[in-house]
């Protein structure tokens, strides 16, 4: 549903008659073309995965990550205008240490997904700033549980079992909304990513993609970090032949 | 904006600070650590104690930490100091560990870090009073070197800090060989903490043990040594001394 703001979208500190503030919406919309985010929550940690779109072939595999560790136990990862992407994450390192010297324990994570809204909702507000144009998916581990987040360029963040963002949002949903969370563990969890990764990669407009994904569970001690390599493979390896099954349909 | 704003009388050669914000004595300190390289790593050994001036106060200071996965560091000075000490290095490894690229900071690298935090403080006449002991291994590469409060560095076979420069290292000097095995560097290391027991006035009889080898690093639980008191020199020692009680 596009709408041209016609004379209220030229800065974000102007509402539209109806209400709206188009600026905010565009910086959605910057959001919804960069490469699927997902994120779900199993019944012993966060699995997070990040369809990168390979731009040139003579980028480096591993190089240009998008998934960042924010303190031990929790992570982002960013959908949209990668370098806003950077800028988030710079913050949220700087909240989550800030609250560890102050209080002495690690920063939970809701306390964490509202210190990144606020942010990203602060640059909402003055007409000398743009607003963030990315989506980011916050997945972490502290003493409540598993828990996992995502915040949208207007500053909302809201918890969730499971999250997409990007281009492929809306089938990557539908797919997240079929699998059983509560009964999976996150070694069956990383497949499932993957598989759904794959499965709404658009072949025909986007060539290349590399998957990057992370986890944060029970089995990786509660700490934030790149899914095991031989994990990875088994999973992309698993999304490709359940692609193929598609296929030969 | 700062209403309360310290006053510096007018021929003050002081910089802007004042007096107040420097370090001038320290008040609680922990006395010597040793430490030496051995056939799997680092060895090191410090007492549990923290005086308070010439009284022994507290009895259950841990005098060493592990550093990441690579190394050990061991202080003796302000243990206020050494606890912020430790907290730039928890920084410092947070900040190395959410690359999250298969590399990590390793006994050389803490130690390089450690000596900048050190002179630099020193150099604002706001030390850190503290003399710190960093050893540890990673691929193979055994490492073991020590900071002081000036921010002097070096790294050698075997190290100690204070008293235990001046009685544990002759010992070291003597009987340290490369390839030392665990059993002999501990042997080792009670021989030169039994002497500073004897010697050392603010030594309590409560050390703990710590190693760092390439599978990580453990700690024994506190323990004391045997001593010996018995020498007939220390039986009735005031006799035939005039006026004493």
């Amino acid at each position: 549903m596009s709408s041209i703001g016609t004379g209220y979208d030229l800065s974000v500190t102007t509402f539209s008659p109806d209400g709206r503030v188009f600026q905010i919406e565009y910086a959605a919309k910057a959001v919804d073309n960069s490469g699927t985010v997902i994120g779900i929550r199993c019944k012993d940690g966060i699995v997070m995965g990040v369809e990168k779109l390979i731009a040139s072939k003579m980028m480096l595999p591993g190089s240009n990550r998008r998934i960042h560790s924010v303190n031990r136990h929790s992570g982002m990862a960013v959908a949209g205008l990668a370098a806003d992407g950077r800028q988030i994450v710079a913050r949220a390192k700087s909240e989550a240490t800030n609250y560890q010297s102050v209080y002495g324990e690690p920063i939970p994570v809701k306390e964490l997904a509202e210190r990144v809204a606020s942010y990203v909702h602060l640059c909402t507000l003055y007409w000398w700033l743009r607003p963030f144009g990315c989506g980011i998916i916050l997945g972490g581990y502290d003493r409540d549980g598993p828990q996992l987040y995502m915040v949208e360029p207007s500053g909302i963040s809201y918890r969730y079992f499971g999250a997409a963002i990007g281009k492929g949002k809306q089938a990557a949903k539908t797919e997240i909304e079929k699998l059983k969370l509560s009964e999976m563990t996150c070694r069956e969890g990383v497949i499932e990513v993957a598989k759904i990764i794959y499965k709404v990669h658009d072949e025909a407009k986007d060539k290349a993609f590399e998957l990057e994904m992370s986890w944060v569970c029970d089995e990786s001690k509660q700490q934030h970090q790149k899914v095991p390599g031989d994990l990875l493979e088994e999973a992309k390896a698993a999304a490709r032949t359940a692609l193929e099954e598609m296929d030969a349909d | 904006m700062n209403f309360m704003a310290s006053k510096q009388p007018e021929n003050s050669l002081l910089g802007p600070e004042s007096d107040s914000q420097r370090t001038l004595y320290p008040y609680v300190t922990g006395t010597s650590v040793v430490a030496l390289k051995y056939k799997d790593g680092i060895l090191m050994a410090a007492d549990m104690g923290g005086s308070y001036g010439s009284t022994l106060r507290y009895k259950n200071v841990e005098r060493m930490k592990a550093i990441g996965k690579h190394s050990l560091l061991g202080a003796s000075g302000e243990i206020s100091d050494f606890q912020e000490i430790l907290r730039y290095l928890d920084e410092l490894i947070l900040y190395d560990n959410m690359w999250d690229d298969g590399n990590s900071l390793g006994p050389k690298e803490v130690h390089n870090y450690l000596t900048r935090v050190m002179y630099n403080r020193r150099n604002k006449f706001n030390p850190l009073w503290n003399s710190l002991v960093l050893g540890g291994i990673k691929n193979g590469q055994k490492y073991l070197g020590t900071v002081s409060m000036i921010g002097v560095n070096f790294e050698d076979n075997h190290v100690a800090t204070g008293f235990g420069n001046h009685l544990a290292r002759p010992i070291l000097r003597q009987e340290w060989h490369e390839n030392l095995s665990f059993e002999d560097g501990v042997r080792l290391l009670e021989k030169c903490m039994r002497v500073l027991l004897y010697r050392d006035r603010s030594a309590i009889n409560k050390l703990q043990i710590a190693k760092i080898t390439e599978e990580g690093m453990t700690i024994s639980q506190p323990y004391s040594l045997k001593t010996y008191w018995e020498f007939s020199a220390f039986e009735n020692p005031t006799q035939g001394a005039v006026g004493s009680w």
